[in-house]
């Protein structure tokens, strides 16, 4: 069979590595964008935005990296994987989209890896623990709805590189919030213990809510999103007080970031001169 | 009832034209197909096979998995997280292709679990560095892709299928990873240590991957005349040797075998015995992480039981639901 030695070529030089795998060209997730900001646009107040959006992806990223190999089953391995790696995509074109505006010149890596936790931006409810299932999906599903509605406002933004990862973005995370809602409403509905766990997480996620509508208010979207699920689950929303934790927006966090970022940073600052 | 399946069902005495049509599909090299009829042997053979595979890629997310939320650049991560995702996607096409054989994922997953059938020994050693994402890549996505290749032209039409897919997706793996050893031979000095005492803890290893020397490999016959599997265990590690001493050379680290020489006569390389009986304690269970491969994927599978549940108990009652519907 001609291609029992298709990978003979390993060692030799390559023309197209850019194009040869998945992610590996990537180096400028902007290459051949025009990243000039707007007239109209104030450039530290878009690299705020980017920043905190890129905050909200990556540590939801790293928070789904976690279930690898501890999924309930193998199709949800590949489905966990698949929105984590778009939330990660997101992420890093929105820092580099920041290292552009903010003035500072910055590439993706320095924003994930040699900030402090006080310097993230993102929403406490993304840095919480897995928990159980339920929980994760609980969080899923209002995560990605009010981002979701988050990033369709973006879609008309004045910036043109927004604009685009916005776009990009609402289509990701109408399958996120698909997936989530399926979840919610098959362990709402499932067993009577699945019943009482998917109540227990929604039950955790509520008092996070005002501090996503406090960072963005999508209010009246994110709630009809979730009546609508929660009714189809048999399970209802429930009135809780506002969780004392955050504003994520403004640097304060939950004893839960450090330790994340500890782990999320640990090799890229014990080698800080390395290449990889 | 077509001609075929009367004589299937007819006495034990009317079996033979049909192993006879079996033994002339596989002379022909023409593939069999989940509804054809085939000896139990080779039914139960392939069951196992596939079966290993299948563990072979669920139990491979372990090792790499580890180093998803470490990786030290968003790059890196991103290329991780998609390897040990596509692995998942390939453990289900095998689970699939071995259901086409009767088989049912949940019963070999048990099976897996309690020990009771086995999936590759590479996956029994530790990933101490970021190296050996890498060095992972490099040799075992490497030697799983020589034994595999072969494997595209199996006899069995499901297998052969799944095998050309999750080849392509394999040297996607071993460049990525032969890519990220490049980048960090041309870093520190530390990260070039770290490559070489990644490439020294996996080579043995991967040598033993494809399995014991041909003399001492006994379910390999049976195999080969069925066409289930095409070249000896020994040709196999012989090809994956010439293949990688020029890419180490071109690495610039050096290969941990005193012994190993091109061969000027050949043309192919001359290299040292693996320890077999290190081969047979990670086997029978006695490498460095089998219990913690193992139980990292029966405490995945019993926490995961409530949810998998609960998905049965609303499909259940949705089915109920509109039947209901339907009748009224």
């Amino acid at each position: 069979m001609s291609d029992d030695h298709l990978y003979m070529t390993l060692a030799e030089g390559h023309e197209d590595d850019t194009r040869w795998a998945y992610g590996t060209g990537f180096e400028d997730p902007l290459h051949g964008v025009d990243t000039t900001v707007p007239e109209d646009v104030d450039a530290a107040e878009l690299a705020a935005l980017c920043a905190a959006l890129g905050d909200d992806a990556l540590v939801g990223a790293q928070r789904l990296a976690e279930w690898t190999t501890r999924a309930p089953e193998l199709e949800e391995e590949v489905a966990l994987a698949n929105i984590g790696l778009d939330l990660l995509g997101q992420a890093r074109l929105l820092y580099a989209r920041c290292g552009r505006t903010d003035g500072t010149g910055r590439g993706e890596d320095a924003y994930a890896y040699f900030r402090d936790p006080g310097e993230f931006r993102n929403v406490t409810l993304a840095e919480l623990p897995n928990g159980d299932f339920a929980f994760s999906m609980a969080r899923l599903l209002v995560l990605s709805s009010w981002r979701l509605h988050h990033l369709d406002g973006l879609t008309a933004s004045p910036d043109p590189v927004l604009r685009a990862v916005a776009a990009k973005g609402v289509k990701e995370l109408t399958y996120h919030r698909r997936y989530a809602a399926e979840w919610v409403v098959r362990l709402g509905d499932g067993t009577e213990e699945s019943h009482r766990r998917m109540r227990a997480g929604i039950e955790q996620v509520a008092p996070y809510l005002e501090e996503l509508f406090g960072a963005f208010d999508a209010r009246a979207e994110v709630l009809a999103d979730l009546r609508q699920v929660l009714d189809a689950a048999g399970l209802e929303l429930p009135a809780t007080a506002p969780a004392a934790a955050g504003p994520g927006r403004e640097g304060r966090h939950t004893e839960h970031l450090a330790p994340l970022l500890q782990e999320l940073q640990s090799v890229a600052r014990a080698h800080p001169e390395a290449t990889w | 009832m077509t001609a075929q399946q009367a004589t299937a069902s007819a006495a034990p005495g009317a079996l033979p034209p049909l192993q006879e049509h079996f033994d002339a599909t596989i002379a022909r090299d023409q593939r069999i197909e989940p509804r054809d009829w085939m000896p139990d042997g080779y039914r139960s053979t392939l069951i196992r096979q596939i079966a290993q595979h299948a563990h072979s890629e669920i139990i491979g997310m372990q090792p790499e998995g580890e180093w998803i939320t470490r990786a030290p650049s968003l790059r890196r991560k991103a290329i991780l997280f998609a390897k040990v995702q596509d692995e998942a996607g390939h453990g289900l096409y095998l689970y699939s292709a071995a259901e086409t054989l009767g088989a049912d994922r949940a019963d070999l997953t048990e099976r897996l679990i309690e020990g009771r059938q086995k999936y590759s020994s590479i996956f029994n050693y530790p990933t101490p560095t970021f190296a050996d994402v890498g060095v992972i890549g490099w040799f075992v996505d490497g030697a799983a892709i020589c034994n595999q290749v072969p494997l595209c032209r199996s006899s069995y039409g499901p297998y052969a299928r799944a095998m050309v897919r999750i080849c392509k997706e394999e040297s996607f793996h071993q460049r990525q990873g032969y890519e990220l050893l490049m980048t960090m031979m041309s870093g520190t000095d530390a990260q070039r240590e770290m490559v070489q005492d990644a490439v020294n803890r996996w080579w043995w290893p991967s040598l033993m991957m494809f399995g014991p020397p041909d003399d001492n490999s006994p379910n390999s016959a049976a195999s080969m005349a069925w066409k289930i599997k095409r070249h000896s265990n020994d040709e196999l590690r012989r090809r994956f040797v010439d293949m990688t001493v020029p890419q180490a050379e071109k690495l610039g680290v050096t290969l941990p075998d005193p012994e190993l020489r091109r061969n000027e006569e050949s043309g192919r390389h001359d290299f040292g015995t693996p320890d077999w009986s290190e081969l047979m304690r990670v086997i029978k269970g006695d490498g460095p992480c089998n219990a913690q491969r193992v139980e990292r994927r029966r405490t995945a599978h019993e926490e995961g039981a409530w949810v998998r549940e609960a998905a049965a108990a609303h499909a259940a009652r949705q089915a109920a639901r509109t039947e209901k519907g339907t009748a009224a």
